[in-house]
């Protein structure tokens, strides 16, 4: 009996020497990140590492505003994010209602062909689809990436796995108490879909907000500018100023952080509810 | 006889049946609507256009002359484009597995009763949605060869001769790999919770009673039940894997010399560099051909399983 009580302590002994070393892995240069964002130049690199520095600089929190249009390129962001989440959210739920609790002409044609380009790379037709933005006169807006990612495939398919979880008795009762399809949507399966909706929204948010190809290809201009490449820009002009880099990558990084706490609840639960997992 | 009478007259429809599924019709239609045309015009429109351009040449601002089936005749003796495409199989075949293992161990001890586990949970998932800007800056500070910490680790440690990693022809797609398993693996552990929060409890319970040790639990109960999210998990890195080109492009720009050259880097450049449209479109094929090949094994592979 003892011996077992000691085996299965050390078993879970070993669990949290597993665990402890994977969370040391993961945050290390987080906070190698944060650390050296409040250093000198010279000190960034000394070892063994300071983790908290005897004179933090929080004057390269400063500079970098100035240095280049840091607020410019936030605001952009900003912009795009929300509007692509929002168009996002509205377009692809209410396409995956109908998909998943209507009956309609050609409705499987149309699902496989929203299937079939998920397994589509975009890099397949990123090319013709910027010459196409191009004719429309809308490379350098940012109208360009709302197009781009506002309708968005994987959206229609996410929020439909998670309809088709709610039981059909639920429209049929609304359909007899003489509900129409459109309050049966916005009454009933919007307030319902929490865990989906969070789940699209963090997948959205974070995929524009740290979106680089698209806002590289379409976006010359400076003043449209996203901060992901606002930041790549300031990494190649002051290559050097690895204080002010890290200052810079950390201000990049608290509004995903922000966003990813706040909603991280719904989003396991958003994941086994809807089918993600195979 | 106008098409209107006719319709009227086929069996089992009322002119009201008629006038019912029509509007039924019409309201899905509107539902489907605001996604639809925007998803036909920037997404579907494309798609067809870029199987054309495989067989156009094309600079993006000249006419457009018709190529035949040389864009993909060129592929096979560009060197650059044999390179990328072995450097990418090489990626996918180092990263998938080594991914997979790592993030279905992680969500197994997770999936225990283990004190901070959602903390741990968190943690691991962070660098998924961490920009990608910023931490491959910090990746590249610390991979530096002569003053970065990971090095100044590994000397403290005793290795005499540290690798260069990124900037080093022989370590930089090992730097790749490493920082990619680093950055995706909590996305994937997140999935095989999901996974194995889907499993029924009395089959633990059974092998329990039957006196089951830990690894027999997990090789005969989990395993088995876990095929369908393993399958899933393996087609999405695969594909993800094939795909590969932000990490390369901040980690080391395909290089030192051709080492970590990918194929969407080689589009890419093809593309938006060469202005070399038509032929950017036929490497877009090949890369298209390949994720193809992949999900039609998963759809043959999820028909066996049912």
């Amino acid at each position: 009996m003892h011996t077992i009580k000691t085996r299965k302590a050390f078993i879970q002994l070993l669990i949290y020497v597993f665990l402890i070393i994977t969370a040391f892995i993961m945050l290390v240069p987080f906070a190698w990140m944060l650390s050296s964002s409040l250093k000198l130049n010279k000190d960034v690199f000394i070892f063994p590492i300071q983790w908290i520095p005897k004179l933090p600089r929080w004057s390269n929190y400063v500079e970098i505003w100035t240095t280049i249009p840091l607020g410019r390129f936030i605001m952009n962001t900003v912009k795009l994010t929300v509007i692509i989440t929002l168009l996002q959210l509205f377009t692809s739920s209410f396409a995956a209602y109908a998909f998943a609790k209507l009956d309609f002409k050609f409705k499987n044609a149309l699902f496989l062909g929203y299937i079939a380009t998920i397994a589509m790379p975009w890099h397949v037709y990123m090319v013709p689809q910027f010459i196409m933005m191009r004719s429309f006169g809308l490379n350098n807006t940012h109208l360009s990436l709302i197009f781009l990612q506002a309708f968005s495939a994987f959206g229609v398919f996410l929020m439909r796995q998670f309809y088709q979880s709610i039981p059909d008795e639920l429209c049929e009762a609304a359909r007899i108490d003489g509900m129409n399809e459109y309050l049966i949507y916005g009454r009933i399966m919007l307030p319902l879909s929490k865990p989906a909706l969070s789940t699209l929204v963090i997948f959205t948010f974070v995929t524009v907000w740290n979106d680089f190809l698209g806002p590289m290809i379409y976006l010359t201009r400076q003043n449209l500018k996203t901060i992901q490449i606002g930041l790549r820009m300031f990494i190649s002009q002051f290559s050097a100023e690895y204080g002010l880099i890290m200052a810079a990558s950390v201000v990049v990084l608290i509004p995903i952080l922000i966003v990813f706490l706040s909603l991280q609840k719904f989003f396991v639960q958003g994941i086994a509810n809807t089918g993600l997992k195979g | 006889m106008n098409l209107r009478s006719q319709a009227i007259r086929l069996p089992g429809f009322s002119p009201e049946k008629r006038k019912t599924i029509m509007k039924k019709n019409l309201v899905a239609y509107s539902f489907i609507a605001p996604n639809f045309i925007g998803f036909a015009i920037f997404t579907l429109g494309p798609i067809i256009f870029a199987f054309i351009l495989a067989f156009l040449n094309w600079d993006g601002s000249n006419a457009m002359t018709f190529a035949g089936f040389s864009n993909f005749v060129r592929l096979l003796s560009d060197e650059r484009f044999l390179i990328a495409l072995k450097n990418t199989i090489i990626y996918t075949v180092a990263t998938v597995p080594l991914t997979m293992v790592t993030a279905l161990f992680l969500a197994v001890l997770l999936n225990k009763k283990v004190r901070g586990r959602n903390f741990f949970r968190t943690v691991s998932f962070f660098p998924y949605v961490a920009s990608l800007v910023a931490v491959t800056v910090v990746w590249n500070m610390m991979f530096l060869p002569g003053r970065g910490p990971i090095n100044n680790v590994l000397t403290l440690l005793g290795v005499s001769n540290p690798p260069g990693w990124a900037t080093s022809k022989d370590w930089a797609m090992v730097s790749v790999i490493m920082f990619s398993i680093w950055k995706n693996m909590g996305y994937y552990m997140i999935i095989y919770l999901a996974g194995l929060q889907g499993m029924d409890p009395q089959l633990y319970e059974a092998s329990s009673l039957d006196g089951a040790n830990p690894w027999q639990k997990f090789r005969y109960v989990t395993l088995p039940q876990l095929r369908p999210t393993n399958f899933f998990v393996l087609i999405m890195l695969t594909i993800a894997c094939f795909k590969v080109y932000d990490i390369v492009y901040m980690l080391t720009l395909g290089g030192p010399g051709t080492s970590t050259l990918v194929l969407v880097y080689h589009i890419y450049n093809t593309a938006f560099i060469s202005w070399d449209l038509g032929y950017a479109s036929a490497i877009a094929m090949v890369l298209f051909l390949l994720v193809l090949i992949v999900t039609l094994v998963q759809m043959r592979g999820e028909r066996r399983m049912k």
